[in-house]
């Protein structure tokens, strides 16, 4: 048992990450508050108090409904397929086969390729509407005009790389859980005569809904923030979505009061996510 | 009978396994490939990459062209420097967390409790810039006072709650949107700002944190620092409480029994946290697009520069991204069975 002597010293030594971290969550926030309030553009500077009137043009703003709608898409989409996905894959790699540690490793590379890269990639070299793999395969198939995907459809576009980074992670997660599921069950399982679609309805689902639930919701959180993908892949007028107009405020309307209410408005998104994720981990830490 | 359908079962998952591995693969080796290409040969129709000569030349014009190696050291620098700053806050904490946790509140808050504390504060702030001289109806003081007083009253409630709430607490700062702090942290960061600027009593207009180790190590620390605890938190829990009592027993100084007993128990641990922590740092990109872009700017910020419509050489764009993703890929591949743990926040083991 932990004596009060060290539960004395642990909150000493605790105390510095619990500072940096608190520093970290209330200096800025406190400041983005006090800024929501200010009439300031970094033009003009500072002119005043304005109320909420940033909230006001944050949410009238012709571009926060599309980009409000961008995310939830992009984060549903997304979702949709990485976990469905994840589970088809989890379970292709829990079965014995040959060669599985390198199809292991081939399948969870994406999530280690860096945003920035994964974007140019998939733009230039695969989804360019003349050069690219897809107008290749398009064009072998006699279509006349491959389509263009960053033209005809950035949000799809977007959804499909941000998918192919993230399936690994899905499919990671799963598999490890996957994998403390009872051999003996398995086995009884397949005596019983169960077929593949009893088995994935009455024994994996059943064990994969935690993990699941735990996938959903980090890859919630990761996702709400999606910005490299969409700003180095030009798409942010068509496939924006809340972080990139916030982005977008400062960068290019230079607007850092209307920016750091926008800021508060994706926070309380968040939170609103993180709510439910924490109560599930806290779940598991007194369990 | 029965063995033969197992071996047709196990060689279709076989062949179908490694279809769709190929395909997770493939932008990765469709790059690579590019890469070796010379620049004409890569806007060829039909797609014939396999049939044109093979080059190495892309990988010397991209050090030429962007200064490889200038983003390779910053990245380096900034992942691994922030990975030891973090392990310096966490092995402390994580060490207080798993064996001696506090299993109450030491302050119950209520509201009294609450209005006490920021008037205290507020008036202790009050007195402290009054004793620095500062015009007490002074924006800047005003601002600061107001900062201060906000502050230090959630920190000592973050303080006062029991493990359990600690550490949950942290994992939350790790939702908090980069959107929600970009302001804030551009305000900070940037010359005549919020910090650096000319405040009478000392001048500060010369310094800034944009674009400078001094502004990303740190910053990179505190995002991956909840990940971290975290991780170290549940490889310490595993090691058994008996042990560093044992040695406390026999007389042990606390530093001993950190730097002696837990630490090399808890070698593995230690190494797949940092290795996660280096591949988050390494790929993280929200951050280093907007607050870098010369002397401080990582990989990430290098191969944005690629996305401008006049630096679209597909086979140096190809050359410069396999150069920016190896290392970490490789450290990927050894680390990804213990990846799990920290990705998950210890949710799923």
């Amino acid at each position: 048992m932990a004596t009060t002597h060290s539960q004395r010293i642990g909150r000493w030594v605790l105390a510095p990450s619990l500072a940096v971290l608190a520093g970290w969550a209330f200096v800025p926030l406190v400041i983005a508050i006090y800024f929501s309030f200010l009439r300031y553009n970094l033009q003009s500077d500072n002119t005043g108090w304005t109320g909420l009137n940033n909230f006001y043009y944050f949410f009238t703003d012709p571009y926060f409904l599309k980009n409000l709608i961008n995310t939830v898409l992009l984060v549903s989409f997304t979702l949709i397929t990485t976990v469905i996905g994840g589970i088809f894959l989890a379970l292709l790699l829990d079965r014995p086969f040959w060669g599985r540690g390198i199809v292991r490793i081939l399948m969870i590379s994406p999530f280690f390729i860096m945003p920035t890269v994964s974007s140019l990639v998939w733009k230039n070299l695969i989804m360019h509407p003349v050069f690219g793999l897809f107008a290749a395969i398009q064009t072998y198939f006699g279509a006349q005009q491959p389509l263009d995907w960053f033209a005809a459809a950035p949000l799809i576009a977007v959804t499909i790389i941000v998918s192919w980074q993230w399936l690994p992670y899905a499919t990671l997660i799963l598999l490890t859980a996957l994998q403390s599921l009872d051999e003996e069950q398995k086995d009884a399982s397949e005596m019983d005569g169960a077929g593949p679609i009893a088995y994935l309805r009455y024994i994996v689902l059943p064990h994969l809904a935690r993990p699941i639930a735990v996938v959903i919701l980090i890859e919630t959180i990761f996702l709400l923030n999606i910005f490299a993908e969409i700003k180095v892949t030009s798409a942010g007028g068509f496939a924006g979505n809340l972080t990139y107009l916030v982005f977008s405020d400062l960068n290019d309307s230079n607007d850092i009061g209307e920016a750091a209410a926008g800021g508060l408005v994706a926070v309380v998104l968040a939170n609103l996510i993180s709510y439910f994720l924490v109560r599930v981990v806290g779940k598991n830490l007194e369990a | 009978m029965a063995r033969k359908q197992q071996a047709v079962k196990t060689l279709l998952v076989t062949i179908l396994a490694w279809i769709v591995g190929l395909m997770m693969f493939f932008p990765i080796f469709w790059t690579a490939v590019a890469a070796l290409k010379t620049e004409s040969d890569a806007y060829t129709l039909p797609l014939n990459w396999l049939s044109t000569p093979w080059t190495l030349e892309n990988f010397g014009i991209v050090q030429e062209r962007s200064n490889y190696a200038l983003y390779i050291r910053n990245t380096v620098v900034i992942a691994f420097l922030s990975t030891l700053l973090g392990l310096c806050f966490a092995i402390p904490a994580a060490w207080s967390m798993a064996f001696a946790p506090v299993k109450e509140s030491s302050i119950s808050w209520s509201g009294k409790r609450w209005l006490a504390t920021i008037f205290l504060t507020a008036f202790f702030v009050g007195l402290g810039l009054y004793a620095l001289n500062w015009d007490l109806t002074d924006r800047a003081a005003l601002g600061l006072g107001a900062l201060i007083v906000t502050t230090v009253p959630l920190t000592l409630w973050v303080f006062s709650r029991n493990t359990t709430d600690a550490l949950l607490w942290m994992l939350s700062t790790k939702m908090m949107p980069p959107a929600g702090a970009l302001i804030p942290i551009y305000l900070i960061f940037t010359r005549n700002g919020l910090v650096f600027k000319d405040w009478g009593w000392i001048d500060l207009t010369e310094w800034n944190l944009m674009d400078s180790f001094w502004g990303m190590v740190p910053l990179m620390m505190l995002l991956n620092l909840p990940i971290i605890i975290w991780m170290l938190f549940t490889y310490f829990k595993e090691i058994p409480d008996e042990i560093l009592e044992a040695s406390r027993m026999d007389g042990a100084s606390l530093w001993n029994e950190i730097t002696k007993i837990l630490l090399p128990m808890a070698v593995p641990g230690i190494v797949s946290t940092c290795l996660l922590n280096l591949i988050l740092a390494w790929n993280e990109a929200f951050w280093s697009l907007n607050l870098t872009n010369r002397y401080a700017a990582p990989l990430s910020f290098m191969i944005s520069e690629y996305s401008s419509p006049e630096g679209q050489f597909w086979a140096k764009l190809s050359a410069a991204s396999l150069m920016a993703i190896v290392p970490i890929l490789i450290i990927g591949w050894f680390s990804q069975r213990q990846l799990v743990r920290g990705l998950t926040f210890g949710a799923v083991k």
